[in-house]
């Protein structure tokens, strides 16, 4: 098979573009089924103890109340915390809603009234009277470091750090040296949509479920092993998810609550969450760190150590990679890393957009910048000088790193090298201008994902998996590498996801989907182009007699010889001819399936470089992030339109936990007491101004067939350090607790 | 939020009847913050009574060369009016400075004068709140304060009144406007909103049953020497954390008439007239603005997540008067607050 069409790698609309702006894409909460009821949730105002009293009766008195649902009349459910085990579900004892009468955070769900109105469900759970025993709780991260341990193995991709040589040695080696502790606060995901089922009652213990999720397997096994249901009897949809940024990966408690009623009252019911409510479950967790560092005379790192420490729940342990980076990024022979979790009474954290990366760069970065400083160096010239051409922290190759070109491209179209040094000497009339930089890397896994190809009659090919679209271009890139792959015009395609009844993909997370998904889309055509191949040879034509699918090339509709062109025959003319309504094929994971129990011969990682300019008002300190260059070298690009939208989306957020995001706790009441997108601040369009998204070439042929990957996460890292920086050489000022208030700097 | 009933009032007497008529009613003009507040359960009226068709949404020059608000005219139509613009630039800046397009295309005069604290605690009926419920107790002292404030504070409540528009308004001298059980009355601005003390439940003066009908503006409009500035948490969208109206009258750089009122730091926009009275007669100096900025804060009083706002508010002030003074607005914060309105 060749690829002669031209869509991998060319700037491609987005193919479900006019469905989301017409309005015909449905999100969980939109799918009208018949004699709907909803659900609403009432959340605890307290932190800790028990439920003592829960007054239904006036409630289910109120004409159009069906059942007011809580742990007084949960139906016995699997009894093992296994069966409540989702797929990414950290070490411990997962979280079951209305299990019974402990509150173990606050908002924690409580109560489900459900009614034949929303209006209604919402009436009703205003007056549900509920009384409580309230215990202490302990919320405050920094009062309990010293009780802060090692987690164990902790969820999947979850690697404990792993330390290298001597790093006392090599801080005294060090003629430079740095030395700072770094904070940030909880943040929630918030993505637009909020959080809903919509569960369709189909009779006998059979539900179609439209969840609000990154992952339909996960939701369907989770609610499968914990109400009894065969794959059959719960099938999940999901075809758009607006937005998710990790907090679709773990299947979220209104699937729970939304599936346990309508079993019970064998009826479709529907659970929406409220925009308060999405403050009630997971979330990046609030993380404490300290970097060390020493340099030599000529600006190498003598040695770094970075510790970490993080917020988790009483139930669970949830770890990410914060330090692990560290040991990779920069070249240092004596690193010493460590990393801790303290349990707090709040819900479990959950994986946000480059979990652990986003907040171990965040230090790291700054970091640098500080030891550029005190050594002497350009911020830029500093990390030249430690880079690292093998991995040290895996002791492997890197399949490729084109990061030397990022800073060198970034660095060019950002105007680097007219940077003055020294902290408040650059400006804009009144206005103090700082420069400042940042950068990080994330893993470029692939993870085994069944995809089918089927062309029909009419020469339509429909490529599907149960993978998902959380807004990132899936269903544009796989419709755009399967139209290369069979030489089909790319309206002749249809990418098909979001539903257990298709092929089993892996969730959408990690970065992992379009090297995933992607290749398997190849193989899955090539599959197919053999079987269509085959068929050419039942056909009598004596040109493909004894030919190899090598032989072969799939362009303009048609299958034909590589050797001759006008050797031919059209698509659609060998599905008709076979009797078949369609040809189909599928891949097989098998080879990609034990690929994942090797050790890896590469270390395999996108990175990037990141170049700010704020301006800062020098009475007033409020700043302005007037310009940013993100360089990122993530392999093969297939989209550069859908990709660069990722990045941008990755520079915003960046900002973001820059200035102005953060989820503030009450600690008197264990509560976040932002919870609204009034007070949680996120960037609005006029503190945004030029960004700029370069994406280096970078050829791997050893990371998977296409040499992708994967997008979704580098873009954001070290671009709130960057900012953080940059406002150091504007101001003077090094603010090392995120995100940086103007409180922060008068 | 709760089942509600809901007229439409055509006539104001009719709207106070009807408010009088019923225990737990509430006028609705835009619904912004109230439609918010049901949802949250901080109000639960059983009766609504629309204002919209009352016909007070116009707005009119008046005899003595003053401007009448419609109570109803809403803040879009307000900020973009032509009178508005021209002879009253300082309320203009300081509406648009306010919510986003979509908000004051639906949020109304009258409703921006009697909008909640956004303080966090009463919204969130888990918390202790004097405001929404007397005698609970105040949860923003001691605790997440960082909207809170720093005047005319006091131990029962620190909230701030949020409104911007509001705090031109009082530096603009304007008079409000009511129909009541009792009649018609007019309520100097100053007066019209309240500072905590022991009834913060109180935001304001008004009656019970009394409805805005309009708000006066006088003749003077200090068109040429003007600033709303505001500093906030991002460019747009967020309501202040310290906001400045600046306004005054100068010969040269003499200054023969001064305004200055200050919002976010106060339960009512915070004018202060003997920080007025100590401009009139001075040169437009940076140093007089300082020590002006010094007298405001004078008395001010943080409550720790809350407390930078003094020094803030300080260098705010003297921004705002420059600014008010020069008339330039090419470099600094402004700059990107005006590039996106
Ligand atoms: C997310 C968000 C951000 C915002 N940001 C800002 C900001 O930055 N700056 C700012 O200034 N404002 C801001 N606002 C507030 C906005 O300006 C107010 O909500 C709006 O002005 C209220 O007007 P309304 O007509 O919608 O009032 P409504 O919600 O209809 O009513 C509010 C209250 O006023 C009463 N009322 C209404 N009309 C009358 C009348 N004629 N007589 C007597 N009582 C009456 C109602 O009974 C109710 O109690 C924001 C609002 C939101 C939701
Ligand atoms: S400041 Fe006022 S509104 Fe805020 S909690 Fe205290 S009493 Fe309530």
């Amino acid at each position: 098979m060749s690829h002669t069409t031209d869509y991998i790698g060319k700037p491609t609309n987005r193919v479900d573009g006019p469905a989301k702006v017409a309005g015909t894409a449905k999100y969980a909460a939109e799918f009208s089924v018949p004699n709907l009821l909803y659900g609403y949730v009432v959340s605890s105002p307290i932190a800790k103890g028990k439920i003592t009293k829960i007054d239904s009766a006036p409630v289910l008195a109120l004409p159009g109340v069906q059942q007011v649902f809580s742990h007084e009349n949960v139906p016995s459910l699997a009894f093992l915390d296994r069966s409540y085990k989702d797929d990414v579900a950290p070490g411990g004892s997962p979280f079951r809603p209305l299990h019974d009468a402990e509150i173990k955070y606050s908002m924690q769900p409580v109560a489900l009234v459900v009614a034949d109105t929303f209006e209604l469900a919402r009436y009703a759970a205003s007056i549900l009277h509920i009384e409580y025993e309230e215990a202490a709780h302990e919320t405050e991260l920094v009062k309990h470091i010293d009780e802060a341990f090692e987690p164990g193995r902790g969820k999947t991709g979850y690697k404990p750090p792993k330390s290298r040589g001597n790093f006392g040695k090599g801080w005294k080696q060090g003629v430079a040296h740095m030395e700072a502790n770094y904070s940030h606060h909880a943040q929630h995901h918030n993505p637009m949509e909020m959080f809903a089922t919509t569960v369709e009652w189909l009779g006998d213990k059979k539900l179609t479920v439209y969840d609000k999720t990154q992952g339909v397997f996960n939701s369907q096994q989770y609610i499968s092993k914990i109400f009894g249901l065969s794959k059959d009897e719960a099938r999940v949809i999901s075809k758009y998810t607006g937005g998710g940024f990790g907090s679709g990966l773990r299947p979220q408690y209104q699937l729970f609550l939304a599936v346990m009623a309508s079993l019970q009252l064998e009826r479709s019911v529907r659970v929406s969450l409220t925009r308060e409510q999405m403050f009630s479950f997971g979330h990046r967790p609030e993380t404490l760190q300290h970097v060390a560092m020493a340099t030599a005379e000529d600006g190498s790192l003598t040695g770094i150590n970075h510790f970490a420490v993080a917020e988790t729940s009483q139930f669970e342990d949830f770890t990410e990679n914060v330090v692990g980076w560290t040991g990779t990024l920069y070249d240092c022979k004596n690193v010493e890393l460590g990393y801790r979790l303290s349990k707090l009474d709040v819900f479990s954290p959950l994986d946000m957009r480059a979990p652990g990366a986003a907040s171990g760069s965040i230090a790291l970065e700054i970091a640098m910048d500080e030891m550029a400083y005190a050594a002497g160096l350009d911020p830029l010239e500093f990390r030249i000088r430690n880079y690292s051409d093998f991995d040290q922290a895996q002791n492997l190759p890197y399949s490729s790193k084109a990061l030397r070109k990022c800073y060198a491209e970034g660095a060019a179209k950002f105007g680097w090298e007219k940077r003055t040094a020294e902290p408040g000497s650059m400006r804009d009339g009144k206005m103090l201008v700082g420069w400042g930089m940042g950068g990080g890397i994330w893993d470029a896994s692939k993870m085994p994902a069944v995809v089918k190809a089927s062309l029909d009659a009419d020469g339509h090919l429909t490529v599907s998996s149960g993978t998902n679209e959380i807004g990132t271009g899936t269903y544009t890139i796989m419709t755009q590498i399967a139209a290369e792959s069979m030489g089909l015009p790319i309206e002749a395609v249809t990418f098909v996801l979001g539903d257990t009844t298709l092929p089993e993909s892996p969730l959408q997370g990690g970065s992992w989907t379009a090297a995933s998904v992607g290749n398997s889309v190849v193989e899955a055509c090539t599959k197919l182009g053999e079987a269509l191949l085959k068929q050419a040879q039942k056909m009598d034509n004596p040109a493909f007699k004894d030919t190899k699918i090598d032989d072969v090339q799939f362009a303009n509709g048609q299958l034909r010889l590589r050797s001759d062109e006008t050797q031919a025959v059209v698509l659609r003319d060998l599905v008709q001819a076979s009797g078949e309504p369609k040809i189909e094929a599928e891949n097989s994971t098998v080879l990609a399936k034990l690929e994942m129990l090797k050790p890896p011969k590469y270390s395999m990682h996108a990175h990037n470089a990141v170049f700010v300019e704020v301006k800062v008002d020098p009475d007033l300190m409020t700043v302005h992030v007037t310009r940013v260059v993100n360089a990122v070298a993530a392999g093969r690009i297939i989209n550069p339109k859908t990709a660069r939208s990722q990045v941008l989306g990755s520079v915003v957020w960046g900002i973001s936990s820059a200035l102005m995001e953060e989820s503030v706790m009450d600690h008197r009441f264990g509560r976040y007491m932002n919870h609204n997108y009034a007070e949680y601040h996120v960037p609005v369009n006029a503190d945004i101004h030029d960004i700029d998204v370069i994406f280096v070439s970078e050829e791997d042929d050893k990371v998977n067939p296409l040499g992708i990957k994967g997008l979704g996460e580098v873009g954001l890292l070290g671009v709130a350090a960057a900012v953080t920086n940059a406002i150091y050489h504007a101001t003077g000022k090094r603010v090392r607790d995120l995100p940086v208030t103007i409180d922060k700097l008068l | 939020m709760n089942s509600f009933t809901f007229t439409q009032a055509t006539a104001v007497a009719g709207a106070v009847q009807d408010k009088a008529a019923h225990d737990d009613a509430a006028y609705i003009g835009g619904g912004t913050n109230l439609i918010d507040l049901m949802k949250e359960n901080v109000a639960r009226p059983t009766h609504l009574i629309g204002l919209k068709k009352l016909g007070l949404d116009t707005i009119e020059t008046l005899p003595d060369g003053g401007l009448r608000l419609g109570a109803l005219a809403t803040n879009a139509d307000t900020a973009w009016h032509p009178e508005v613009e021209k002879r009253y630039p300082l309320l203009n800046q300081a509406i648009l400075a306010g919510a986003s397009p979509q908000l004051r295309n639906m949020a109304t005069d009258g409703g921006n004068l009697m909008q909640r604290t956004r303080c966090y605690y009463f919204y969130d009926l888990a918390t202790p709140c004097n405001k929404r419920e007397p005698g609970s107790g105040c949860s923003a002292i001691g605790g997440y304060n960082r909207v809170c404030g720093i005047l005319g504070t006091s131990d029962q409540c620190i909230a701030t009144h949020p409104s911007d528009m509001c705090v031109a308004l009082a530096a603009l001298d304007t008079t409000v406007r009511v129909s009541g059980p009792n009649g018609e009355r007019t309520i100097k601005f100053e007066d019209f909103h309240r500072l905590p003390g022991d009834h913060p439940e109180r935001d304001n003066t008004l009656e019970p049953g009394e409805l805005i009908t309009g708000l006066d503006l006088p003749a003077k409009g200090f068109e040429k020497n003007f600033s709303y500035l505001k500093l906030r948490d991002r460019t747009s969208y967020a309501f202040a954390l310290v906001s400045v109206a600046a306004a005054l009258e100068l010969e040269g750089t003499l200054i023969k008439d001064a305004r200055l009122a200050l919002g976010g730091v106060a339960h009512k926009p915070w004018r202060d007239k003997e920080a007025e009275a100590m401009l009139v007669g001075q040169r437009a100096t940076a140093d007089t603005f300082r020590r002006v900025a010094a007298k405001v804060l004078e008395n001010a009083k943080g409550y720790g997540a809350n407390t930078f706002k003094i020094e803030l508010a300080k260098r705010a002030i003297v921004r705002a008067l420059k600014q008010a003074t020069e008339m330039n607005q090419v470099l600094d914060t402004n700059a990107f607050q005006n590039s996106n309105p």
